[in-house]
């Protein structure tokens, strides 16, 4: 890379008025201030302040990143002055909603949100406390860049737990005042938000965690080119299988049922990621009607199964009938990859598109009214009941849908590293060359197609007789846009990558409901940050980690191609 | 019977006529050489012989039978090898996870280990880089990984679309010598070029293309003497 151009004080003006603009976008629309109603430390500190000091703690950090090898003093400088940047806008705002009344056409602008803002004080010197922490918090975050990376590193971390266990205090209250009484989460929180002093305590704990994992590290690289180094780590990854079993095998009890129910919803959205990661990830097939196949297995277990006035009636169980869902879906996955063969990339997605939006109508058409049920939907499908137990609770049904991912992901780390994985790999990069090297494109797709929608099918079978009853209006193109979202957030092609993007896309807002209102602003604000900060997502696969990481080795000074 | 027969083939790309009946034969044991300038038609004309182009008339025939019974993917398990224009490498791929995939055709495990070998030996680069990624490589080394891939399958007809593109001229030196030791090695050579001056330097034989049809053919020696072929393609006045 030629060598970063050193930033000028246009850059930093030019930062701070970027996070003023965003940080008085997120105020105008209510977003801080329906977030303010989340305490992350009692008495102290919101998930409202987080926000609002987001923007200059982050923009003051990136400009420090490019300037920290040029001048100490001009780092500081720039973090003051993208905070103070980041205060005017909002400052204007607070005396602009005093002098006049702008709720007229910024409703979202209230009396609460002013007071937010100027921290219960008067408007004078409630603005100059608001500049005064921007200016101090652009500084300090500015002056992370200069510490050691060990301590800096230190610090996020430590940040970073208080921030995430204040964020999900409550879910955690619940947790532990069920196993431990109210004993210990009385000394832990305050109402439902953690208490300072603990706060305190996780910050120290967190940088503690973070020194001992560098230390760790650090070992390990020292050990790095020793042979047995390989030797002793093994039985490492055998424990830490163990214990990943035993939780996972546990976690109906050590959540709860509503968590247990949330991790049913993931668990489906990872089964449906799993299978679009190998038409999109291993394939390189575009596919955005993907919520189609979700809605046939959804729809074959319903008929087959439904005591209602639509169902069969030949006496089907959830078993008996699974078989038929998946087989439908993979049927559909062929029909589905014949016509679209020979297109590629954008005329793929959009007849993909196109599919799933035709079974969606036809779903919802009169002319299948009398099999399926229009608008009205199909009824009544029974809960799966093993061994003769009705399987009614999330954390029964928990076992079903985990056995399927588990299965999901074996077929898929098993087929990547065969010969159809290279196929798909080789097909991903160059169709024309893939050919010329003897692979057989046609079924090379089809099986893509296929083993994809076998896995959404199977879904679909799941969602059916978990809600018991299933609406057109499930099978949204939405669905079809979250896995894919899911899959570019966790990264593309990485299977643990499916299960990160579908905690985050689909775990956390079921348990953030403030951010269920602003869903869509919280996916585009992610997706854009993560094609500028981590193109490969999440937990990338080893193919993407280790091209970026050789692209970055090729771009250091001395090493250019001729 | 030649190795390789096209028999007056046209092929269109919409409504513009790419090729106009060309016709051309190579024998086994040789190179031959294809060369024209810019949008003569000369990667349609081996897109053609992959069966990645549909013919409009005319026939291709290998070994005598007609190649518009296989499928694009079938060529290569018949000996047919192509090294495509703008060497089309996988280039998130390994050096060595490419030469893999070159072998997709095969499942004689020794036999390919064999050939790994043999090909390091032409290709000393690639071995020094057997794990670099291959879209780091510079562009001569991805032109060598691109031939070397190719003769992974063991191809007795090799395929060349203008291997010497965007390459500087010391390691074109070096390219077209190790076409002549792949051909010396017994593989039959197709080359497509627009550096005329190189290509009739290692060819048996070649043919000249304008616009989509052949207006020269000759051996090699006499091309060179060509008056025609002086002017447009060797910068002879
Ligand atoms: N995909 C395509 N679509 C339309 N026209 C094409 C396409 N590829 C090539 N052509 C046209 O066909 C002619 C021959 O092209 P090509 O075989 O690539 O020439 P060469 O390889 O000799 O440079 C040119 O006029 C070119 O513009
Ligand atoms: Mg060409």
């Amino acid at each position: 890379m030629t060598p970063t151009n050193t930033p000028t004080l246009k850059d930093a003006v030019r930062y701070g008025l970027l996070s003023g603009l965003i940080e008085i976008n997120l105020s105008a629309i209510g977003f801080i201030l329906l977030l303010h109603q989340r305490e992350l430390v009692a008495g102290a500190f919101t998930m409202g302040h987080l926000f609002l000091f987001t923007a200059p703690i982050g923009f003051a950090y990136l400009l420090a990143k490019k300037t920290a090898a040029h001048s100490r003093s001009r780092v500081l400088g720039y973090g003051a002055i993208i905070g103070a940047l980041t205060a005017l806008p909002l400052i204007i705002l607070v005396f602009l909603a005093t002098a006049f009344d702008i709720r007229q056409f910024l409703l979202n602008i209230s009396p609460d949100l002013i007071t937010l803002l100027t921290f219960g004080q008067s408007v004078v010197t409630g603005s100059l406390i608001l500049l005064a922490i921007n200016v101090v918090l652009g500084m300090l975050s500015a002056a992370l860049y200069l510490l050691p990376p060990q301590w800096r590193k230190m610090a996020v971390s430590g940040l970073a737990w208080v921030a995430i266990s204040g964020t999900f205090s409550e879910i955690l209250l619940g947790r532990l005042r069920s196993f431990f009484g109210r004993g210990l989460t009385d000394l832990i929180f305050t109402g439902k938000s953690l208490n300072p002093g603990f706060a305190v305590f996780i910050l120290v704990a967190g940088a503690l965690y973070s020194y001992f994992s560098q230390r760790r590290h650090a070992r390990k690289e020292a050990e790095g080119d020793r042979s047995d180094a390989t030797v002793l780590s093994l039985p490492i990854e055998t424990i830490n299988k163990i214990i990943l079993g035993v939780v996972l095998l546990l976690l109906p009890v050590l959540l709860g049922s509503y968590l247990t129910e949330v991790t049913n919803n993931v668990g489906l959205y990872v089964l449906m990621g799993l299978g679009l990661n190998i038409v999109v990830g291993f394939a390189g097939l575009l596919d955005l009607g993907y919520v189609a196949f979700f809605a046939i297995g959804a729809y074959v277990m319903g008929i087959l199964t439904s005591e209602g006035a639509l169902g069969l009636g030949m006496g089907f169980t959830f078993w008996t009938a699974l078989p038929f869902s998946v087989l439908a879906a993979t049927l559909a996955g062929i029909l589905l990859g014949m016509p679209v063969l020979r297109m590629r990339g954008d005329y793929l997605a959009i007849v993909t598109l196109g599919f799933g939006e035709i079974i969606r109508i036809l779903a919802l058409s009169d002319m299948l009214k009398p099999f399926i049920g229009g608008a009205q939907g199909v009824l009544q499908i029974p809960k799966p009941s093993f061994f003769g137990i009705d399987l009614i609770q999330p954390g029964q049904l928990y076992y079903i849908i985990l056995a399927c991912v588990l299965l999901a992901w074996f077929i898929s780390a098993r087929l990547r590293d065969s010969r159809l994985g290279r196929q798909w790999m080789a097909m991903r990069e160059d169709e024309d060359v893939a050919e010329a090297m003897g692979i057989n494109l046609v079924s090379t797709k089809l099986l893509a197609f296929a083993t994809g929608a076998a896995f959404s099918g199977l879904a679909g079978a799941i969602f059916a007789s978990k809600l018991t009853s299933i609406f057109p209006h499930s099978f949204n193109l939405l669905v079809s846009i979250n896995v894919l979202s899911l899959i570019i957030v966790g990264g593309i092609g990485s299977l643990p990558g499916v299960v990160v993007g579908s905690l985050i896309l689909v775990g956390l807002p079921e348990l953030l409901r403030e951010f269920a209102e602003h869903r869509l602003l919280m996916y585009g604000a992610l997706l854009i940050f993560m094609m500028l900060a981590r193109p490969e997502g999440f937990w990338p696969s080893e193919v993407t980690k280790r091209e970026l990481h050789a692209f970055e080795e090729q771009h250091q000074p001395g090493t250019s191609s001729d | 019977m030649p190795m390789l027969e096209v028999e007056n083939i046209h092929a269109y790309y919409g409504n513009i006529q790419a090729l106009r009946g060309i016709s051309l034969t190579v024998e086994e044991g040789e190179i031959v050489t294809l060369i024209g300038a810019n949008g003569a038609g000369k990667t349609t004309t081996l897109r053609a012989i992959s069966r990645l182009v549909p013919l409009r008339e005319g026939t291709i025939k290998y070994r005598g039978d007609d190649l518009a019974q296989f499928k694009p993917h079938e060529l290569v398990y018949h000996g047919i090898a192509m090294v495509p224009e703008g060497r089309g490498i996988f280039a998130k791929l390994t050096v060595a996870e490419n030469l893999d995939m070159g072998a997709y055709s095969r499942t004689d495990t020794e036999g390919i280990q064999e050939d790994l070998e043999r090909i390091f030996g032409l290709f000393p680069r690639l071995k020094e880089r057997r794990n670099q990624v291959a879209g780091t490589l510079s562009g001569g080394e991805q032109q060598m990984l691109a031939t070397a891939r190719a003769l992974m399958a063991r191809p007795q007809l090799l395929l060349m679309d203008e291997p010497s593109m965007g390459l500087a001229p010391i390691l074109v030196e070096s390219i077209f010598q190790t076409i002549q030791d792949i051909n010396a090695e017994g593989t039959t050579i197709l080359l497509v070029e627009q550096n005329a001056t190189m290509a009739l330097q290692v060819a048996h034989r070649g043919y000249v293309l304008q616009t989509g049809e052949i207006v020269l053919a000759d051996s090699a020696a006499k091309l060179q003497q060509n008056e025609m072929v002086q002017k447009a393609y060797l910068g002879i006045e």
